[in-house]
């Protein structure tokens, strides 16, 4: 598996906008994963203990928000949501879908505290 | 006083490989190469394929050839080299995938001038290498009959992320139970305009399909 290499690309994108805003610490991370992304979490969550030591990531906490694969049925038009398996068109059954959404595999926001004298 | 701070990034993950995979589509373009990212689970025929390719076409065309490995064992990358074409093994040393950044290496080590195709055999994996952008013209899933007919429905991402199919090993379907329906409906609810070329490198069978294809893709990546 890439673990390794997705939680390296998380934390220097961090990193870039935590210092761009002059961050002292990050405190959150919020991830956003699509159904058809592989990622393990606690894969994830366990190279981050060890690569953010000694960064100002080191004590933010990782927040995985997962986002179920919608689809569209391309002969009557319903969309649907799967989470687990691929199924087809539940209203007319046919297998000529579109995967409209579930690929995200994206940084969305991060916390961060910042020591300001004003 | 310290004050916390919401920040929004909205940025993929892979950025930074996606970066570097839109630098090589550039230095392809700019030296008139067509490159293929050639993706399968590890036997489905991935070397096998690329040297029928280069025995049918390589008295029309140059190709070079990147071969990712999981070990340092040249193997693949000599069997190409034996054919007096330009081959570069990348050992990816244990990585699961090849990522822009090694491909990039790889082009600067093949002489691209004097290229018309670049064949990037990827790491056998159906998971991890789907996440990687390459910068590769085209993204060619190899899947193969003894594989079974379920791989789509247990691997959507591979199937979501391809632009063509070749389903090799035809030649064994009458041995091996393969339901082509079941398989192709899994297909196309994932890609449902997946071009795809069944065929066989033992037989040989389908070949000539997938010849004119790369041919036309060769022409519309150069004239469009
Ligand atoms: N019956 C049959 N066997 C094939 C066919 N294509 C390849 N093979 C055999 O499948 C085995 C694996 O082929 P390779 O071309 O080495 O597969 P690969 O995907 O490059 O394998 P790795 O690089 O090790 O992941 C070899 O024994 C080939 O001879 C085919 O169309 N039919
Ligand atoms: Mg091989
Ligand atoms: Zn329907």
């Amino acid at each position: 598996m890439h673990e390794l290499a997705v939680t390296e690309s998380i934390l220097s994108i961090a990193l870039d906008y935590a210092e761009r805003s002059h961050a002292a610490q990050v405190t959150d991370i919020h991830l956003v994963i699509g159904r058809l992304s592989s990622i393990v979490d606690d894969s994830v969550s366990f190279y981050w203990e060890i690569i953010s030591r000694d960064t100002i990531c080191s004590s933010a906490a990782l927040h995985f928000t997962r986002l179920p694969a919608q689809l569209i049925c391309l002969d009557c038009h319903t969309e649907y949501e799967v989470d687990q398996d691929l199924i087809p068109c539940p209203k007319c059954n046919s297998v000529k879908v579109k995967v409209l959404s579930g690929n995200e595999f994206r940084v969305e926001s991060i916390e961060i505290t910042s020591e300001e004298n004003d | 006083m310290t004050k916390t701070i919401h920040i929004t990034v909205a940025e993929n993950i892979l950025r930074a490989n996606d970066e570097i995979a839109a630098e090589n589509k550039l230095l392809l373009k700019n030296s008139n190469v067509l490159a293929l990212n050639i993706m399968a689970s590890p036997g489905a025929g991935k070397t096998s394929f690329i040297l029928k390719t280069i025995a049918l076409l390589s008295n029309i065309y140059h190709i070079g050839v990147i071969e990712g490995d999981t070990s340092a064992a040249t193997l693949d990358a000599d069997k190409v080299t034996s054919l007096g074409l330009p081959a570069v093994q990348i050992n990816t040393g244990g990585n699961c995938h090849l990522d822009a950044n090694m491909v990039q290496n790889g082009l600067m080590k093949l002489p691209l001038a004097d290229l018309d195709i670049v064949l990037v055999e990827n790491v056998g994996n159906l998971v991890c290498p789907a996440a990687f952008k390459l910068g590769t013209y085209k993204n060619v899933l190899i899947a193969s009959i003894p594989e079974g007919d379920d791989k789509p429905y247990k691997y959507p991402a591979m199937y979501s992320a391809v632009d063509v199919l070749v389903i090799n090993k035809i030649d064994l379907l009458p041995y091996i139970p393969f339901n082509m329906d079941y398989y192709i409906d899994g297909v196309r609810m994932l890609n449902p305009d997946l071009i795809s070329f069944p065929v066989s490198c033992t037989t040989d069978a389908g070949l000539p399909a997938w010849m004119d294809w790369l041919e036309n893709t060769l022409h519309e990546y150069r004239y469009n």
